[in-house]
């Protein structure tokens, strides 16, 4: 039993160093074979066109941008393997510290979004679940369909349309105020200015979760020991509590952390929406400036996040769900 | 002495509201006037094909039907016709139901809370542990989930889910199926049991060769309604048995020439207005299959057929 944890741990091990392995190649081949060209962009079209060819060649060689694809790309692994993650091209920092501030930035935003969808969509879809066919479950399952196929950007522009331009109520864009010192931004500004990016990622988000969840409930209402809680004279609202909401816990547990790669890619866009400051649009600025270090940065990160996500799902379905524990053991 | 009559079911019948083709609907009527008694101490058999509607039949009377099924005829208990508010007062305490499979087991709750059926007092606790000892289900079970239960002990758990209000009626759906001989028999002694404690007891079954071992009364069922009931003594001699179904019910016994009867039970879209065996009775005349059959009181029981020569 031990080794075989051990084992398994091991495994686990292997399997997030390939991951991080691929999707780096992966980012890096793609950003090296796209059109946009690095000095061009990071010296500017003027500065360039203004250099002599000597100048430009001189440049390229200080950049390497001669050097052949895969020697770049096992440079760079090599060094992040030693703890260096280089310098971004865009910021003129070490890619490392960089990450740290946009994840400040972004992640607490992410969070709530993330428990929000996730809340939200487990309470009205069980709702819509139980009720199925009501008025109930038509509004809930309206609103997830429309909401599943509205593009989170799209989402961000109304909400920024409706709260900031016309209510003005909340702030248009940035994690923090216009024209105040970083030592006077308290919490509650922060949190303000996160209220409208969190809401876009987590009114798409709940959709996808409320639907899986409201299908799951029918598939439980309609189960044979739902009937026979009937049978034992049980009335609805306890068959809910008693037998539903316990079983149908553990796929929406599933589904919630297989959404954090969601959340990620909505973040990219919503970011862009509301000039927020996190790691959606760093990644956007590095992608389009052609900053190699910070997007492989920024990629590894988040697919560390997301396996990290998915890992943590398997690990507490197999330490909930008696089937999966105790089968494991025989 | 006649015992007292704990349930009648006197002419129920079930259909399904069908959607056919786009909106067009149609009734599906599964159950069709099918009538039979249980008293108090006796075992009442249902006997008929698998998958022509029994089941129904148990979840009728518990009130649990689907939405789109509707309901006719009437039931009564202890004399009381049984509506709505009197099946929630008396249905999961003083009828209970076993099912057939594990399945109707919540599988991520642990054997004992379900027994239990919530309730949290030490009373509760020894009554649950009294139970599942009495089926020779030691105390770790109450700590195990369906999964880990093989057939035999998940077949005994629905029962201890029954007898922990100690109910008045137990009905019993398919409780056999998957089980070998003995344990089948074993399980059928335990509902034996429970009648002989005073309870009612309606089995519904495929098997008549095990329900003549165990029930006091046999309820013939064929294609949605039962054409006979007798003392289930009188599946000891065919002269007693008076439907002509019941008559080939009782040839088809191993050990009575194991002769199958030619022909399928007519599926309920097919079924005309007068008795359902028509087509295959060897006695059938044109008028059995077009006019109603009256009920006739027999010695014991009461037969659904048209025959002259009955007594």
């Amino acid at each position: 039993m031990k080794e075989k944890q051990i084992q398994k741990f091991l495994m686990g091990i292997l399997r997030v160093a390939l991951l991080i392995f691929g999707v780096s190649a992966a980012a890096f081949f793609l950003l090296a074979i796209s059109p946009i060209d690095p000095l061009q962009s990071n010296v500017g079209q003027g500065a360039l066109g203004a250099m002599s060819q000597e100048q430009v060649e001189k440049l390229k060689a200080y950049w390497g941008a001669d050097t052949p694809m895969i020697q770049r790309f096992f440079t760079w692994a090599w060094d992040f393997v030693r703890g260096d993650m280089g310098v971004s091209l865009l910021y003129r920092r070490k890619v490392s510290e960089i990450l740290w501030e946009k994840a400040a930035g972004s992640l607490g935003m992410m969070a709530l979004a993330w428990l929000l969808s996730g809340g939200m969509g487990f309470f009205l879809g069980s709702l819509a679940g139980a009720k199925q066919g009501k008025w109930q479950d038509r509004l809930i399952t309206g609103y997830s369909l429309l909401m599943a196929s509205t593009p989170a950007f799209f989402l961000a522009l109304l909400l920024l349309m409706i709260f900031s331009v016309w209510l003005k109520i909340l702030p248009v864009g940035f994690s923090v105020p216009v024209g105040v010192e970083a030592s006077q931004v308290s919490f509650a500004d922060r949190a303000v200015h996160a209220i409208l990016p969190a809401a876009a990622l987590s009114l798409t988000g709940i959709s996808n979760i409320a639907l899986h969840t409201r299908e799951k409930m029918i598939e439980v209402m309609e189960s044979d020991y739902v009937l026979f809680a009937r049978a034992r004279g049980e009335d609805t609202r306890r068959i809910i509590r008693r037998h539903c909401l316990r079983n149908i816990a553990l796929p929406a547990m599933t589904l919630q952390f297989a959404s954090v790669s969601e959340i990620f890619g909505g973040s990219v866009l919503v970011e862009q929406v509301f000039s927020y400051p996190g790691l959606g649009q760093a990644a956007v600025n590095a992608g389009l400036g052609s900053d190699v270090p910070l997007l492989l940065g920024i990629t590894v990160v988040t697919a560390v996040l997301v396996f990290g996500g998915n890992a943590l799902a398997n690990l507490l379905y197999g330490m909930i769900d008696p089937r999966i524990k105790r089968g494991d053991g025989i | 002495m006649e015992k007292e009559e704990l349930l009648k079911v006197d002419g129920l019948s079930i259909s399904f509201r069908q959607y056919t083709r786009g909106l067009r609907q149609r009734e599906l009527p599964v159950i069709n006037d099918l009538s039979l008694t249980v008293r108090a101490g006796e075992m009442t058999a249902v006997v008929g094909a698998s998958g022509s509607g029994k089941s129904l039949l148990a979840h009728g009377i518990l009130g649990i039907l689907p939405y789109n099924a509707s309901v006719s005829g009437r039931i009564y208990y202890e004399g009381r016709e049984l509506d709505a508010p009197l099946r929630r007062h008396i249905v999961g305490t003083e009828v209970a139901l076993v099912p057939q499979s594990v399945s109707c087991l919540d599988p991520l709750m642990q054997v004992g809370e379900q027994v239990r059926n919530g309730k949290k007092s030490p009373s509760a606790r020894e009554r649950c542990r009294s139970l599942l000892n009495r089926y020779g289900l030691g105390k770790e079970v109450e700590s195990q989930y369906p999964f880990e239960l093989s057939g035999g002990m998940a077949r005994r758990v629905l029962i201890s889910t029954a007898l922990m209000e100690t109910p008045k009626l137990v009905i019993a759906d398919e409780p056999t199926p998957g089980l070998h001989l003995a344990a089948a028999k074993r399980v059928l002694g335990h509902f034996r049991e429970i009648a002989d404690q005073g309870a009612g007891v309606l089995l519904i079954t495929h098997d008549l060769e095990l329900a003549l071992e165990v029930a006091d009364r046999i309820a013939v069922f064929y294609a949605g309604t039962t054409v006979e009931e007798m003392p289930a003594e009188h599946f000891q001699k065919e002269g007693l048995l008076l439907h002509p179904y019941s008559q080939a019910l009782y040839r088809a016994m191993p050990e009575h020439g194991f002769q199958a009867l030619p022909g399928v039970q007519p599926y309920v879209t097919e079924r005309g207005p007068g008795c359902v065996f028509a087509a295959r009775c060897p006695h059938g005349k044109e008028e059995c299959g077009k006019t109603e059959i009256p009920v006739k009181e027999t010695a014991g029981g009461w037969v659904k057929c048209l025959r002259k020569e009955l007594p």
